[in-house]
């Protein structure tokens, strides 16, 4: 049960982009395409698993006076490896996520659960960890994504590898005239910001019922 | 292009918080006073010049040469990772104050998408030194430029009546999606105006 417990808990009640706030730069950077949000959710689920998975299992080699520069090296081994299989193989997520691919080494998200959670706990409870961390994470990227692409640009782009291999749903009515705004940066703060006081009131919402938060 | 160019490009255009997005966990952190601000932003601006060329350098001299492209990612994250801790050290040595000040944001510029970035980015242009030395000292002034005008915007919102839910985070993050909707007046046309392409 408390396996269960670490992994649902950084999908909803500690989700890492709108709870912990961590892991912002990426958020905004590739999220005007729902598509780009799942491949960037994927590449930071990925390098979350491997380095919360070799991190825990490495927790008692670690000197401690010199984990930090460990836990990066480790981190950035698992973006060089997430960079070249993109690049090999979905060349198009690859362009799509640009200079924020490398960047997912310096995401506070990943580091900041290899100090917080998997050097003080177990291999399967911190790869329980990372999965959910890394879902919380997908998912608000995606949220953000439909908000900003819907709005913006009226359609949601579900696939999208090449001209040929795509899936698009375009909506009526938004689609001929879309709020353009909300796909450029300025629209990118505009959202986090609103979204954000909305998971504010509706966690006080819930705390002033008496109910878990 | 030219150096001016380059510095308008990453000071304006491409301001990288504002509409790069790199950077924003100090920006949202160290925001809330204007002296922090002045602080942290000089701290980028220096970290983000030297690594710019540091980062320059072990690409061109030492991974090239060598076919080692892919350790890109690796190696500059422990460059910066060094200097960081160097800066560190200088600061705690001549201005005690200011390293009270910064607090536990100064270690989080070695995980500052800033730095990071534009060593990247130095590269993904195919700059060279000098205009890497340019690039990085103009995305830091960039940062720099933001954050100051940050925390004179919450100074004042602190003084200013704010719906509950909204106060803290989220009114920055609109303060700062208002500020990056004037951002967007510069517009890489304005190279070409200017005649600095």
């Amino acid at each position: 049960m408390s396996h269960m417990k670490e992994l649902t808990k950084g999908i909803f009640r500690e989700n890492p982009t709108f709870i912990i706030m961590l892991g912002m730069c990426p958020t905004l950077g590739v999220t005007t395409q729902v598509f780009n949000a799942f491949g960037m959710g994927a590449s930071v689920l990925f390098v979350l698993l491997g380095s919360n998975i070799f991190i825990s299992a490495l927790r008692k080699v670690i000197p401690d006076s010199i984990r930090i520069p460990a836990y990066i090296v480790v981190i950035a081994s698992f973006v060089t490896i997430v960079e070249m299989v993109l690049h090999a193989f979905v060349p198009a997520v690859f362009n799509a996520l640009g200079v924020y691919l490398p960047l997912i080494v310096v995401n506070c998200i990943i580091l900041g659960r290899a100090e917080a959670f998997a050097n003080k706990n177990t291999v399967l409870d911190s790869a329980l960890d990372a999965v959910g961390m890394g879902i919380g994470f997908t998912l608000a990227l995606s949220l953000i994504a439909a908000i900003r692409e819907i709005i913006g640009n009226g359609t949601i782009t579900l696939f999208n590898l090449s001209e040929t291999q795509r899936f698009v749903i375009t909506i009526p009515g938004l689609s001929e005239s879309p709020v353009r705004v909300l796909t450029l940066a300025a629209g990118a703060l505009l959202v986090m910001g609103y979204l954000k006081a909305f998971f504010t009131w509706n966690s006080e919402r819930r705390a002033a019922r008496g109910g878990r938060v | 292009m030219s150096y001016i160019g380059i510095i308008i490009t990453y000071v304006f255009i491409q301001n990288f918080i504002l509409v790069q997005f790199m950077g924003l966990c100090p920006f949202i952190g160290v925001s809330k006073n204007s002296e922090s601000a002045v602080g942290m932003g000089m701290a980028v601006t220096f970290v983000t010049a030297v690594a710019s060329v540091v980062c320059y350098a072990v690409y061109t001299y030492l991974l090239v040469p060598f076919g080692l492209e892919y350790l890109e990612t690796i190696s500059f994250i422990l460059v910066i990772a060094a200097l960081v801790q160097m800066v560190e050290m200088v600061i705690r040595k001549m201005s005690p104050a200011l390293y009270k000040a910064l607090g536990i944001f100064l270690p989080l510029i070695t995980t500052n998408c800033a730095v990071l970035g534009i060593a990247i980015i130095n590269i993904d242009e195919g700059y060279n030194m000098l205009e890497s030395f340019f690039a990085g000292l103009a995305a830091g002034l960039g940062f720099t430029l933001a954050i100051i005008l940050m925390s004179n915007i919450r100074e004042k919102l602190d003084t200013t009546p704010v719906r509950k839910v909204f106060r803290g985070v989220p009114i920055a993050f609109i303060s700062a999606g208002l500020m990056a909707l004037a951002f967007m007046g510069f517009d890489s046309s304005l190279l070409t105006n200017l005649h600095l392409v």
